[in-house]
């Protein structure tokens, strides 16, 4: 069982993010009210955190500073290890504790690994996508690095509302699937709306001569899928889950290829 | 491993480390080890489907390629060795030279 290192304790913040809200407590304010800056607009005032952890501030004390994200589980607790921070957390207790240095890199990185575990679990996941809603919908736009999530997000027109340039969450709901804003940014540096609206379509990115919107056949349209879902856990039973909402998401949402100019008139297509 | 021996009888049968979905036809196999996506064309996805441990290879090509797909048993027997060495390798297959009892093996992916 973890410890919730409650005293000592001087600070919290609430962060929720697609309607989860997890309570960061640390002895250094200063820590926390920099997490409050980092996360404005997901600050939450709600007493009753799905999550709790505390965060010790100092050197994560890892064996390799330089090595890539480690996400196991055992014995139901859950260990994410990355060069710059540790932490676990048991999803029974909803406790957890980080060990970092004072930064909100590492933090985001840890919510981020908390969120795509348990949106995998509900149906739904994070997505490298930039998103944005129009007209009461939500639009997806995935790509790899230098598809163009950033480009298409900074041409959004004024009625547009950006849930983010970087990372898409994505819940599934009783209707279909929704989109939720998120403090995650990518190279726009803006935090998404802390609003969430139904899923349209999900837009596979393409840069090119002309706009163009082509519908994709299911399966090439899950792979897509696949290789843009954030997922971190080595888990044969996250695994299936993960597949298995893959294709679910591409049975009920409409994935195109959009391919697009570099200017504005893109968004005549979208909405 | 005998893999490449196609004169003894080889046993296939799917890894229980991975999940597996049939969509349009397609299959798509994930490794549960490292997330790695695979996905099978219409044969491969018939050994795939046929690979219960207890079937041998050449009785899997005989019954369900040959009688399926018009090209030779020798021909395909040495396409569907290829194919179980490559899935094999990725830990995804597991090829024997006995039968794979059924215990912790992968179930048939539905649609």
């Amino acid at each position: 069982m973890l410890e919730l290192a409650a005293p000592g304790d001087s600070s919290s913040v609430t962060i929720e993010i697609g309607g989860i809200a997890t309570r960061v407590a640390a002895a250094d304010p200063t820590f926390v009210q920099m997490l409050e800056n980092r996360y404005a607009g997901f600050v939450s005032s709600r007493a009753d955190a799905d999550f709790h952890f505390h965060v010790d501030l100092g050197e994560p004390g890892v064996a390799d500073p330089d090595a890539e994200v480690s996400v196991t589980q055992d014995s139901g607790c859950w260990s994410v290890q990355r060069g710059d921070f540790r932490a676990e957390w048991e999803p029974a207790s909803r406790r957890g504790r980080i060990r970092q240095s004072p930064n909100h890199y590492s933090i985001d990185a840890v919510l981020r690994i908390l969120h795509s575990l348990l949106l995998a679990r509900q149906g739904g996941f994070l997505l490298h996508a930039a998103s944005a809603i129009r007209n009461g919908k939500a639009f997806l736009f995935a790509g790899v690095s230098g598809a163009g999530k950033t480009t298409i997000a900074g041409l959004a027109p004024a009625d547009a509302s950006l849930l983010t340039d970087e990372i898409s969450y994505v819940r599934k709901q009783a209707y279909g699937y929704s989109a939720c804003g998120t403090p995650f940014t990518g190279e726009l540096e803006k935090p998404g709306e802390n609003i969430s609206a139904p899923i349209a379509a999900l837009y596979l990115l393409a840069k090119g001569p002309a706009n163009r919107i082509e519908p994709v056949p299911a399966a090439e349209a899950a792979r897509a899928l696949l290789s843009n879902i954030l997922f971190f856990a080595k888990d044969k039973e996250m695994v299936g889950a993960l597949l298995h909402s893959a294709c679910e998401f591409v049975s009920r949402v409409p994935v195109s290829r959009l391919t697009f100019v570099l200017d504005f008139s893109v968004w005549g297509l979208i909405g | 491993m005998g893999v490449d021996r196609m004169s003894g009888k080889l046993y296939v049968a799917r890894s229980s480390q991975i999940a597996a979905r049939k969509l349009d036809g397609e299959m798509m196999i994930m490794s549960a080890v490292d997330s790695t996506l695979f996905t099978l064309n219409e044969t491969a996805t018939v050994v795939w489907e046929a690979a219960d441990g207890s079937t041998s290879l050449d009785e899997i090509v005989a019954s369900r390629i040959c009688g399926q797909f018009d090209v030779a048993h020798g021909e395909a027997l040495q396409d569907a060795g290829e194919l179980v060495r490559q899935l094999a390798a990725h830990g995804i297959l597991l090829v024997s030279e006995e039968p794979i009892p059924a215990q912790g093996l992968a179930k048939k992916a539905g649609a």
